[in-house]
């Protein structure tokens, strides 16, 4: 999002992260003026045509992120966005739960899930893998308890439900 | 005193069994979650929207509401005993809640909070009563024009009275409306925004974007902040409760002003956590014993208490009669409506009697059983807050990603989930409000339509929005509103130079 450089006291500055979000969001401003001129701005034989209202939400967009932008430059030069080791603890997080929220589609929910709580528990906390195991299956039993039968809401279910003829 | 005849016929829905046991449920689910940390009120009940898909309206919504009062009841144990305020909303109430707990008086910290919690919520309640029935009265006669200058009024509220930047708020508002535009044009059928994506065909649901702005948002926060949990024992019992409750009627005025500042900023759109600090300063400054705030001073725990529950209580009223959400839950619980297949606005109340007057009903009753739970489970919710990090973060991403399938039954929203996560995190840090994001895609489609509905009455005029006193009116409280932050930096600069001109 925004070309984050290391410095003596570590850390991106809250300058060039905020600079980087209201170019983003003049970026995504214009992406939807783009997409309203597609299908029509104007006026037709039904009354303003699908682009008519998004038009002028975009153009809005572009002007508050453009004064964002020049307020920026009245911000703290010095202050950080956040430490490096803070960074670190959020994408020891991230990262778990982007690969389990995309290994859902194919394992299902109860297996992504067992394996998501292992990893953090294991990983993270430094647990036995007695009381690991115990965690995260329990909890993936009770969601299923929960969910699917007491209220009949089915969850996405992977090779191993087939398997288990859940 | 037809709304007392109505509320009895709704506390005879609430009273069956079967929404007293989910009214129960709710409640236990709700203070959970209030106590979690990056799980409120509104990614609360968002997730848990999904289990309610195979209950009936009136009893989804009573278990619904119920976990949303639980939450405001929540929010206030981890600010006395943790120093953690699990809501912003409880932010305030740690400021003297806490060094009460240091002190020893956790017992009456709580119990005073959870008591004007309840006051607080009853206050906001009985003013629901009699006077959404009124405004839904009013409000049937508006056209798309009337319509749209209440959405104007509400977002405009929110770009003056917000204690962000207003440019931020604007422009994560807009952003907003934007996404709310993708997918299929409700009034013509015709698709936009979608760039061949067949995956945004529907647009974005403001349900997915909730549980990821404020719940994965949250986590990420949580988990950058480093969690140190130096927890205070609760020690509540009988004597302590009370004790304090004899001591309570002695701050009647601060209660009462509490109320009415609660009600005030919870039916505007400016929501709860404003409410609770507005309150606490002016409960400072009026107070005899305004100096030992901040110390321990069970007043500083009433003010701020009072003040939420009455605006996360009241911000339903604008949702029940005009479809406009006060706050981001009331948005969600709004949501709910929609999926459950009711129109929300001044309607209901001609149409689904026993929806409304339930809900209403459900609200007198789920205050008072949540005080009753708070109150004598205290210690078992604090001891929730002593899992550890490692354990209980994958439990809520879990149920996170369970709430985002749920929506649609679509493993592409749970992806979506976590992209709005990352984007909350950031927009959080750089101070951009996400609650104006929300309430834009939320309100997005029916701003829009009532926009071009009043421009096709008029051929294409803006004058349409200044046709009559009514819809003028509003649009000019609207622009006040708007400029809110300008008038009053100009009153300030005002009474500073009056008086040396005097001299």
């Amino acid at each position: 999002m925004s070309n984050v450089s290391q410095r003596r006291d570590g850390g991106p500055r809250q300058r060039a992260m905020e600079i980087g979000v209201s170019l983003f969001t003049a970026l995504f401003g214009a992406v939807v003026l783009v997409g309203s001129l597609q299908v029509g701005i104007g006026w037709g034989a039904e009354g303003p045509r699908p682009g008519f209202f998004p038009f002028y939400i975009g153009l809005l967009i572009i002007a508050s992120s453009t004064v964002n932008l020049v307020q920026v430059g009245l911000a703290d030069r010095r202050s950080g966005f956040a430490e490096w080791s803070q960074l670190r603890q959020v994408l020891l997080v991230l990262v778990p739960t982007a690969i389990y929220v995309v290994s859902i589609r194919y394992v299902g929910m109860y297996l992504s899930s067992a394996a998501l709580i292992a990893v953090f528990m294991s990983w993270l906390g430094k647990y036995h893998w007695s009381l690991t195991a115990a965690i995260s299956i329990g909890t993936s039993i009770a969601i299923y308890l929960m969910f699917e039968k007491w209220f009949l809401v089915p969850l996405p279910k992977g090779p191993l439900e087939e398997l288990l003829q859940l | 005193m037809e709304e007392i005849f109505n509320l009895f016929h709704g506390f005879a829905v609430v009273l069956q069994p079967y929404n007293l046991l989910v009214m129960l449920f709710g409640i236990v689910l709700g203070v959970m979650i209030g106590v979690l940390p990056g799980l409120g009120g509104a990614n609360g009940v968002a997730i848990l929207l999904p289990l309610t898909f195979s209950m009936s309206p009136t009893s989804a919504i009573i278990m619904l509401s119920c976990i949303y009062w639980g939450s405001l009841f929540g929010g206030a144990i981890t600010s006395v005993l943790f120093n953690i305020p699990g809501e912003p909303w409880s932010v305030a109430t740690t400021f003297d809640g806490h060094p009460m707990a240091q002190n020893g008086r956790a017992g009456e910290a709580l119990t005073a909070a959870f008591t004007s919690s309840f006051v607080g919520a009853l206050f906001a309640v009985i003013v629901i009563t009699f006077v959404a029935p009124l405004v839904a009265l009013f409000a049937l006669q508006f056209g798309p024009a009337e319509k749209f200058a209440i959405f104007f009024l509400a977002f405009c509220s929110f770009i003056g009275m917000g204690k962000e930047p207003p440019f931020k708020t604007i422009t994560s508002m807009m952003i907003g409306f934007a996404l709310a535009a993708v997918g299929l044009d409700s009034v013509t059928g015709q698709l936009r925004l979608t760039f061949g994506f067949t995956e945004l065909l529907n647009g974005f649901d403001f349900l997915i974007a909730v549980i990821g702005l404020f719940g994965i948002g949250e986590i990420l926060l949580t988990v950058e902040e480093g969690l140190s949990l130096k927890g205070r024992a609760a020690g509540i019992n009988l004597k302590v409760v009370l004790q304090t409750w004899t001591e309570l009627p002695r701050y009647w005025i601060t209660s009462l002003r509490s109320c009415l500042i609660g009600c005030w900023m919870g039916i505007s759109p400016a929501g709860a956590t404003p409410a609770s600090f507005m309150s606490y300063g002016i409960a400072k400054r009026a107070s005899r014993r305004g100096d030992n705030f901040g110390k321990g001073e069970i007043e500083g725990v009433i003010a701020p208490e009072t003040a939420a529950h009455a605006a996360g209580t009241s911000a339903l009223l604008p949702m029940l009669s005009l479809g406009v959400p006060g706050s981001p839950t009331a948005a969600v619980l709004l949501g709910g409506l929609l999926i459950w297949g009711l129109q929300p606005g001044p309607l209901l109340f001609v149409e689904q009697k026993e929806f409304v007057w339930g809900l209403i009903a459900s609200m007198y009753l789920g205050n008072l059983v949540g005080l009753a739970v708070v109150l004598t489970c205290v210690p078992l919710f604090a001891a929730i807050l002593r899992i550890p990090f490692s354990i209980i973060a994958p439990i809520i991403l879990v149920f996170c990603a369970i709430g985002a399938y749920g929506v649609h039954n679509s493993t592409f929203d749970v992806i979506v989930m976590l992209v709005f996560g990352v984007v909350g995190y950031v927009m959080k840090k750089c101070n951009y409000p996400l609650a104006p994001l929300v309430l834009a895609i939320v309100l997005g489609d029916r701003a829009e339509e009532a926009f071009r509905q009043s421009l096709l009455g008029s051929q294409g005029s803006i004058a349409v929005f200044w046709s009559n006193g009514l819809v003028g009116g509003i649009m000019a409280l609207g622009l006040i509103a708007l400029s809110w932050p300008l008038i009053q930096e100009g009153s300030a600069r005002l009474r500073t130079r009056l008086p040396r001109r005097l001299l």
